[in-house]
């Protein structure tokens, strides 16, 4: 499992669940905002990163996963989670000697669990420039839906 | 064999970069992940920078100082609404100094699937040379 670690310093892996991780994170975000500067910090901790999104008819997931062929991406779908797993391995380079080894190698798996239905059947996943676009079509029972106030 | 390094890379944040210039874009500043190797001819630069694309990365050496910067642009859809964000859209950005003369007329850089490889060959006289040692 890669463990995306930016920062070369820092050691192991603590879940980014754990309070004083988030309490870092919340202060971090707070500088940021104000610096608009990011720090040498891990993005999450995981890789890859992830982000979801969604508009009226689709949810978008999409992955931060630079260097992979997408023949070795594996996307599958179980209700309403969706699971990217793969390898990321980059060429043995031969005869070097190496100044900086930072990017992570090796094998990765994330899920992620969607707030709504989405019809599993018919994901549309795609790689381009590094990072993978999945668009899920939402069931009709997750989209929104107006409801009309009546008076008396 | 070139097994020796003849030179040490030093990092230069973006944290440092911010302090004395602003950049023109909106948004942050991240430091892309990067491997850095050294053979007989050429120096090769590996950097993950997902969502950029060739038109959005500039590669500037000068004065020994080498910068990498790509726009990673956002994929989103005009009507979306964020749900849960990992990573913040924004420029990747990298500086390292470099002590070693390079052949600025043969440097090669291909982007392919969000990784930058850029291939800094050497110039002449910044090859290891053997030097024969004479005895009596």
């Amino acid at each position: 499992m890669i463990v995306r670690q930016v920062r070369p310093s820092s050691v192991g892996w603590t879940p980014p669940t754990n309070a004083f991780v988030q309490m870092r994170r919340d202060m971090e975000s707070l500088l940021e905002q104000f610096t608009g500067v990011a720090g040498d910090r891990p993005m999450s901790g995981v890789f890859p990163p992830m982000n979801v999104s969604e508009d009226r008819d689709h949810y978008y997931v999409r992955a931060l996963i630079p260097g992979v062929d997408a023949a070795k991406l594996d996307v599958s779908v179980v209700n309403q989670t969706i699971a990217v797993s793969g390898t990321r391995q980059s060429a043995e380079e031969r005869g070097v000697s190496y100044h900086r080894r930072e990017r992570a190698e090796g094998a990765f798996s994330r899920s992620v669990t969607l707030p709504g239905s989405f019809d599993g059947e018919r994901v549309d996943a795609k790689y381009v420039d590094g990072v993978l676009t999945l668009t899920l079509p939402k069931h009709e029972a997750a989209k929104p839906r107006r409801v009309i106030v009546q008076t008396s | 064999m070139a097994t020796e390094r003849t030179q040490e890379l030093q990092t230069r944040g973006p944290r440092e970069i911010a302090t004395t210039t602003e950049g023109t874009r909106p948004g942050v500043l991240l430091t892309p992940p990067v491997d850095i190797f050294e053979d007989v001819d050429a120096i090769t630069v590996l950097a993950d920078m997902p969502g950029v694309k060739p038109g959005h990365l500039t590669i500037d050496l000068h004065e020994g100082v080498l910068t990498i910067t790509g726009h990673a642009q956002s994929q989103d859809g005009s009507n979306e609404v964020a749900v849960a964000l990992e990573y913040p859209a924004g420029t990747f950005q990298r500086s390292f100094t470099l002590s070693e003369a390079i052949d600025q007329g043969r440097i090669q850089a291909t982007l392919r699937h969000g990784v930058l490889r850029l291939r800094l060959p050497k110039a002449e006289q910044a090859k290891p040379r053997q030097i024969k040692i004479q005895s009596d």
